[in-house]
């Protein structure tokens, strides 16, 4: 049975990077845009430090948005934004667009949270010694939060493999589309089970090391 | 030093109103030891934290070292807070950095460079006598340490002024004293003016030069002791038996 399956061996191997791709340039989106939207939904908060109704409630109303979409229909959705930003709505690439809209979106929820369980006396402390914003976040929130937002992290890395894994869809290929095209529809069963444990296998390994990281950044 | 001149501070929620500081003048000479005493609810975190504009009056004004705060930019008082130090009842210390790393922090604010920042950071651990624990990560500590970080903390810029908001109140009777003697040895070497909140009456009489009592959100007497003295207890039931009938070495709740 093993024999059968290394036949495939270059195809897995190609959609496994394919779905590190997808994956990768969604953590990287949630990092660079999730971290700031979630930064700034928990300062204009009713009772942060920048309040801001206005500010607030369109932000998490486009974080609501896109996270109520059926994943598959935002896709779609987003087609002709997917077409603007990488001149084709094809392919691993154009793909990754959707998926790092919603990373944004999911990560930004995780980090407000987050940063809501930041004891307000250390921000107190922090205004006391005269912090500015960015002193604030960087050197006192970010600080004090690490650990929960390394958790949300990794959950969030989990759940876009779980996203990417519709995106045969529009060519986008990866580790699911291969378990989908080769093991259901053409009935290899084995493929479809091989294919199903690289992904639990990964699942598990992505939360055994973020667990970890989050544990070993907690000195509180 | 300390100048507050007819602050009020009322809280507004949706189905209530409360005035915790009604018109309040206080003057905090340069060197003083100052305490503020009253009971729960009397107003007097409130005014202390009117002093650095963490609570900004609703009306009045607040002039500290000859500067008007409530005037100020928000960027101005940024720097004008830099010189006031502030300690809490719950030490407030970033929990994920070390001992050392907490005491950093205003230096690295301040943009003071690496080496002289670790010889700054070890001056004050070693005079707050936690040098020992620099590398330790404040869940490791007592309270009495930790609160001992976080004065390091507020002192490592030099302010000019020390905020302490209840110190004591979550410490057992020997570790206050410790804290008590850090706090007063602050006073005498650096000649920076220590304002503290407590409920605690031997606080008061055994470090305080002067005292306010406060009630319901009024500053009802102001007592300066003799030259060189604190507070004394005769003094200091005098002022407060009116109201509340508790004997020294009561706790004033």
């Amino acid at each position: 049975m093993f024999d059968y399956i290394m036949q495939y061996q270059s195809e897995i191997w190609h959609a496994i990077g394919e779905t590190f791709m997808m994956v990768g340039i969604s953590i990287a989106a949630a990092l660079v845009l999730g971290l700031p939207v979630g930064t700034l939904l928990y300062l204009c908060r009713k009772g942060q430090m920048y309040e801001n109704r206005v500010l607030f409630a369109i932000l998490n109303i486009l974080v609501n948005v896109v996270r109520s979409f059926p994943f598959l229909l935002l896709v779609v959705f987003l087609i002709p934004f997917t077409r603007f930003v990488v001149g084709t709505a094809i392919g691993t690439l154009a793909a990754s667009v959707p998926l790092s809209i919603m990373a944004i979106a999911y990560y930004s929820r995780l980090v407000e949270q987050s940063l809501l369980e930041v004891p307000k006396g250390v921000i107190e402390a922090a205004s006391s010694m005269g912090a500015s914003t960015l002193q604030m976040i960087v050197k006192f929130l970010y600080v004090e939060a690490r650990s929960g937002l390394m958790l949300g992290l990794t959950t969030s890395t989990i759940s876009f493999i779980s996203y990417s894994t519709v995106m045969g869809i529009v060519g986008g290929g990866g580790i699911g589309d291969f378990a989908i095209r080769y093991g259901y529809q053409r009935f290899e069963t084995e493929i479809m089970i091989f294919t199903i444990i690289i992904m639990l296998i990964l699942v598990q390994a992505i939360q055994y090391t973020g667990s970890f990281m989050a544990r070993v950044l907690d000195k509180r | 030093m300390i100048s507050l001149h007819q602050v009020s501070k009322t809280f507004v929620t949706s189905n209530s109103r409360f005035q915790a500081v009604d018109a309040v003048s206080l003057d905090v000479g340069a060197g003083e030891i100052h305490g503020i005493i009253g009971s729960s609810g009397a107003g007097k975190s409130t005014l202390l934290r009117m002093i650095n504009l963490l609570e900004r009056p609703d009306e009045g004004t607040v002039i500290v070292d000859g500067e008007d705060l409530t005037s100020m930019t928000a960027k101005h008082l940024r720097e004008a807070r830099r010189s006031m130090g502030m300690i809490f009842q719950s030490f407030n210390l970033v929990n994920n950095r070390t001992v050392s790393g907490n005491v950093a922090i205003p230096l690295e604010m301040a943009g003071i460079p690496k080496k002289e920042r670790s010889e700054r950071v070890r001056e004050y651990l070693d005079f707050v006598g936690i040098v020992d624990k620099a590398d330790e990560y404040p869940s490791r500590l007592s309270g009495g340490q930790q609160q001992r970080v976080a004065i390091a903390r507020a002192l490592v810029s030099r302010p000019k002024v020390l905020l302490c908001d209840e110190p004591t109140s979550s410490l057992d009777p020997q570790t206050t004293i410790g804290i008590l003697d850090v706090l007063k040895h602050i006073n005498r070497t650096f000649g920076v003016t220590v304002v503290i909140v407590t409920h605690e009456m031997n606080v008061v009489t055994s470090m305080c030069t002067t005292v306010s009592v406060m009630e319901n959100g009024s500053l009802i007497h102001t007592f300066k002791a003799d030259k060189g003295n604190t507070i004394s207890s005769e003094d200091l039931s005098r002022m407060t038996a009116t109201q509340t009938g508790v004997k020294v070495g009561e706790t004033y709740v």
